[in-house]
């Protein structure tokens, strides 16, 4: 065998005990997903295994479904936006900050070492009608009943911007990091004030960061259905909850795959986009 | 263009003293280079006249005003950093357009001046390319280009040259002179390569730990070095402890080695009197030969240890008495070989004394 030839197949011999856990634990099952997304359940609660476009029809054409993906890409872009306004001068704040950087990152990451269920459930105990805040509140008598502030939209948004904000501030602080400090300086020089500077040079350089960061937040935030039914009140069902509430409610494979499928789409045609206009190597940055 | 002024400049970090009362003249349209080894504070002070830093004490003047309080963005300084700092998500035209932005230049004045600048440089035809697309050299010549289409009072340069290769940075230095020159802008410049300090300089102020050693005109400082550091820092020097014997008409110096001999005046300006002193000899004086010297120069045997061919010059090591000296010599034929008993020619006029 050439020289050629083995080189070529190295990276293959590397990568096939990965490819081998990809394939069985990921297309295996998500194939398995799309067959049953076209099987029936029928009255008698068995799967009717053929090719029925039923589940597809009600998916893609009831109402119901569509407000709540609607109000599920809703949530997920607030909470977006609010990463991205909270995370970026958080991730220049580190960035710029000289000696105690390392310690810095260490405490973004101290949260993911904790359960993000315990994390959000953690929301409880502050916000709850017996929580801290209320507890704090009625001791001195600001209020002389407790406040139910919990099981709405907006603990729901907190919730997720608890939770995916480091994922925003590690990926902007990776763009932030890489950009040359003698270019804000340089900017200066010419007769440019800091905040012209930063608007400039800085804050261009690091969209890439941002973007990577925006995509992760919108996606994870997405495809969440722990938040919503932990801070969430009955009517703030996202998508995720919806598969759940089928498959593991009512037993109705066939269903809750062609809901899956669909969210599936919907998020994976964003991410395509992302990676047509800006390419997937600034992810990798932001993860590692 | 505007005279630059320093004034007793101290800066601090913490509890470490970067610069120490440091005051320095430039007038007007001078190019002048602070030169000194690494960490000797040549870049703190040139933050500090940019404005990127603030002194620990002392005043800064730019055209007689004090500018300790202006800040960056108001002192119309160009700036050009070692590693280039262009834009990368602009254009050349772009980012040599930037700082006219923010000035009273017209817009439809705007291209006209870009191009004026890229001619001056030389690459009047990349102004659609981005940084990246450009070699090292060409990027340095942008970076010029960015800081001198403002039309500064003063230019300040880190290490422009010291990314570039060797032959680029000859060139380069033609050029910038060249350049600088033709817009006659006060000039200061850092470097830590004592050729470069000397071909460009009208002033050079060679920096140590923080401190001035000695500013002047390069053969100044070349041939008549204020301290040790100076002697030793431009070019390879033998420092000889020896004593001064008179101050009558030229300096009379007893060295080691050498023995008596009676030097110029003019190259022992801070000797004044009898006492102990220090014998510079530069390296490229000390001359090697077969023959003892003609009358005039001081001639001594010695033997050569070590032979350091260079191409054109040779570096030798000999040893006279129990002193190791150091010569380098142009040759057109064979070098010495290590071994070889020589005679060292040394003429006074060429040596320099200072105090011991
Ligand atoms: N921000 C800072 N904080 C603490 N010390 C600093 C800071 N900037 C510079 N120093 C110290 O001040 C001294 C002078 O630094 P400076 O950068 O001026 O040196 P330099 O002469 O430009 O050296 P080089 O040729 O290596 O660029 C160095 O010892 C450096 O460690
Ligand atoms: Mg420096």
């Amino acid at each position: 065998m050439s020289v050629e030839a083995r080189e070529a197949r190295q990276p293959w011999i590397l990568l096939s005990p990965a490819l081998t856990a990809v394939a069985l634990l990921l297309f295996v099952p998500l194939l398995f997903i799309v067959v049953y997304s076209f099987w029936l359940r029928t009255a008698t609660g068995a799967d009717e295994v053929g090719f029925f476009l039923d589940n597809w029809q009600e998916a893609l054409t009831d109402a119901f479904y569509r407000d709540i993906l609607l109000n599920t890409l809703k949530i997920a872009a607030i909470t977006t936006l609010a990463c991205a306004v909270m995370g970026y001068p958080a991730a220049y704040f580190i960035a710029r900050s000289k000696g105690n950087k390392a310690i810095l990152l260490l405490l973004l990451m101290l949260p993911f070492w904790i359960s993000y269920i315990i994390r959000t459930m953690s929301w409880i105990n502050i916000l709850g009608v017996s929580g801290a805040f209320n507890t704090a509140m009625m001791a001195l008598g600001i209020i002389d009943e407790p406040i139910q502030m919990l099981y709405n939209e907006v603990t729901v948004i907190l919730g997720l911007v608890h939770f995916l904000l480091p994922f925003m501030v590690l990926n902007v602080f990776v763009s932030l990091d890489g950009i040359d400090t003698n270019l804000e300086d340089a900017a200066n020089s010419l007769g440019a004030t800091r905040w012209q500077a930063f608007t400039n040079v800085t804050l261009p350089l690091s969209l890439p960061g941002l973007a990577a960061g925006g995509l992760l937040c919108f996606v994870l935030g997405a495809g969440t259905y722990i938040t919503p039914l932990v801070l969430g009140g009955p009517t703030d069902a996202m998508f995720a909850n919806l598969v759940f509430e089928a498959i593991i409610t009512q037993l109705n494979w066939p269903l809750g795959s062609a809901l899956s499928l669909m969210l599936l789409v919907v998020l994976g045609a964003l991410v395509l986009i992302y990676n047509r206009y800006l390419g997937m190597a600034q992810l990798m940055k932001g993860l590692g | 263009m505007s005279s630059v002024t320093l004034n007793n400049i101290v800066k601090r970090f913490g509890n470490f003293t970067a610069v120490h009362q440091s005051s320095l003249e430039i007038p007007e349209g001078a190019f002048i280079t602070l030169l000194g080894p690494s960490g000797c504070g040549k870049t703190t002070n040139l933050r500090m006249i940019a404005g990127l830093l603030d002194p620990s004490e002392g005043e800064i003047l730019i055209g007689g005003k004090r500018v300790n309080d202006v800040p960056i963005h108001k002192r119309n300084l160009g700036l050009v950093f070692q590693n280039y700092a262009l834009f990368p998500h602009k254009t050349v035209a772009e980012n040599v357009a930037f700082g006219l932005k923010y000035r009273d230049v017209p817009t439809e004045e705007i291209p006209k001046r870009v191009q004026d600048a890229l001619d001056l440089v030389q690459l009047p035809n990349v102004g659609d390319r981005y940084p990246k697309e450009l070699s090292g050299g060409q990027q340095q010549r942008i970076a010029l280009a960015r800081a001198i289409v403002i039309e500064p009072d003063v230019l300040l340069l880190d290490e422009p040259l010291s990314a570039l290769d060797a032959n680029l940075r000859e060139d380069m230095r033609v050029e910038l002179k060249r350049i600088q020159e033709r817009i006659g802008v006060t000039t200061v410049f850092v470097t830590h390569d004592q050729s470069e300090a000397l071909a460009m300089s009208d002033q050079i102020v060679v920096m140590s730990e923080g401190r001035v050693e000695q500013v002047g005109a390069p053969e100044e400082v070349y041939n008549t070095p204020a301290s040790e550091f100076v002697a030793n820092f431009l070019g390879a020097s033998n420092i000889l402890e020896s004593r001064c014997t008179g101050t009558g008409d030229g300096v009379a110096i007893d060295a080691p080695i050498f023995g008596q001999m009676t030097i110029p005046a003019e190259k022992a300006p801070r000797i004044t009197g009898e006492g102990p002193a220090k014998l510079v000899v530069r390296a490229e004086k000390l001359q090697l030969s077969d023959q003892p010297a003609p009358d005039g120069s001081v001639s001594v045997p010695a033997t050569v240890e070590t032979v350091d061919y260079q191409g054109q010059a040779v570096r030798y090591f000999v040893r006279a008495g129990d002193t190791q000296l150091q010569a380098i010599n142009m040759i057109d034929g064979h070098p010495f070989a290590e071994g070889a008993e020589v005679h060292l020619h040394l003429r006074p006029q060429d040596c320099a004394a200072l105090p011991g």
